[in-house]
């Protein structure tokens, strides 16, 4: 619902990191996205033109890295992917998880030139 | 020419939502973040927990809304602090808006600092304030699914009240279906059934608010 504010965000980043490097253009900018964010990639990708224009990253791919929803339970020590949100451990059947990994939203890297 | 960045796109407001976090464990005051999507009963849950605690306790109001002042007015008449915030569209409170609102309360005087969100049951929960305690309100007119349907928020709220428990006998709601869902989504989750029309339930959530706002205050003014 805020993926305008959110790409803004985005598209600040970027230029900042591209401007301080010289770049004359961006070419790439690769995303990781956690599910659990709720962020939808296709809107972000959407405002990206809107919010690009005339500056050195229009046009530039936005490439999404999805991160699943992953929990650690604190009794068997291992990881498992959530399904529906549930944290109910699939091999012990403890309540004992946490979320270890779905909430990632960041800029891993930029292709410039 | 690849650039490795590693850059939150929420690091800004978790920056500031970090100070404000301190700002508030300095003066010893809990902020509690209240979200619920419009209508739920945000403010009648405010004004209910004022008639109840404002006589134990220095209670301050930070109103967030898209547009208008019609919440701030009517919480202004308990004769609290207030400070509306207007959004100007944006569907969510963040940490910056706060930082510039404690600029008109003091902090000094306050032991609780309730924020009421923007009515959103989405972004709210994404941005961090800085606040102690996170709550939410799910009214029974909403349906018992939600949690599912918008799990973000209800894995990181601390305390869920589910709101007008008078429409029960009027809807399909199923209580123990919801509770069900939380135990697995979010099992330290507290849950208070309350009603902000009758009164129903209201005196368990101020109880257990007043110890966690004790709590608070000790762990701030050692």
């Amino acid at each position: 619902m805020h993926e305008l504010g959110v790409t803004e965000s985005i598209a600040g980043i970027v230029l900042r990191h591209a401007e301080m490097n010289g770049a004359r253009r961006v070419i790439k900018v690769n995303i990781k996205l956690g599910e659990l964010t709720g962020i939808v990639d296709h809107y972000v990708s959407f405002y990206w033109d809107l919010v690009t224009r005339d500056t050195i990253a229009q046009g530039a791919e936005l490439n999404f890295t999805k991160v699943p929803v992953v929990a650690y339970c604190n009794k068997c020590r291992e990881e498992f992917r959530i399904q529906e949100y549930d944290l109910t451990c699939p091999r012990c059947g403890e309540l004992a998880s946490d979320i270890i990994s779905g909430r990632e939203f960041m800029v891993e890297s930029i292709e410039i030139e | 020419m690849d650039i490795q960045i590693l850059e939150g796109v929420f690091d800004a407001n978790e920056r500031i939502a970090r100070e404000n976090e301190a700002l508030f464990r300095e003066h010893g005051v809990l902020a509690v973040n209240l979200m619920a999507s419009p209508g739920a009963g945000k403010t009648s849950l405010v004004s209910r927990t004022l008639e109840l605690l404002s006589g134990e306790l220095s209670i301050g109001v930070i109103e967030g809304d898209i547009a208008s002042s019609v919440d701030a007015e009517k919480i202004k008449s308990y004769g609290v602090p207030v400070v509306q915030i207007n959004t100007g569209g944006a569907c969510h409170l963040d940490a910056a808006m706060i930082r510039e609102a404690l600029g008109h309360l003091d902090l000094f005087s306050l032991d609780l600092l309730i924020i009421e969100n923007v009515g959103n049951l989405v972004c709210p929960a994404e941005f961090n304030l800085g606040e102690g305690l996170r709550a939410m309100i799910l009214s029974v007119a909403e349906g018992h699914d939600k949690p599912l349907k918008y799990p973000l928020m209800f894995s990181q709220s601390h305390v869920l009240l589910v709101n007008k428990i008078d429409l029960l006998g009027l809807s399909d709601f199923d209580t123990g279906e919801l509770r069900e869902t939380i135990r697995r989504m979010n099992p330290a989750m507290e849950i208070f059934e309350v009603s902000c029309r009758t009164g129903e339930g209201l005196q368990a959530w101020a109880d257990w608010l007043k110890r966690r706002v004790r709590e608070s205050g000790k762990e701030g003014n050692p």
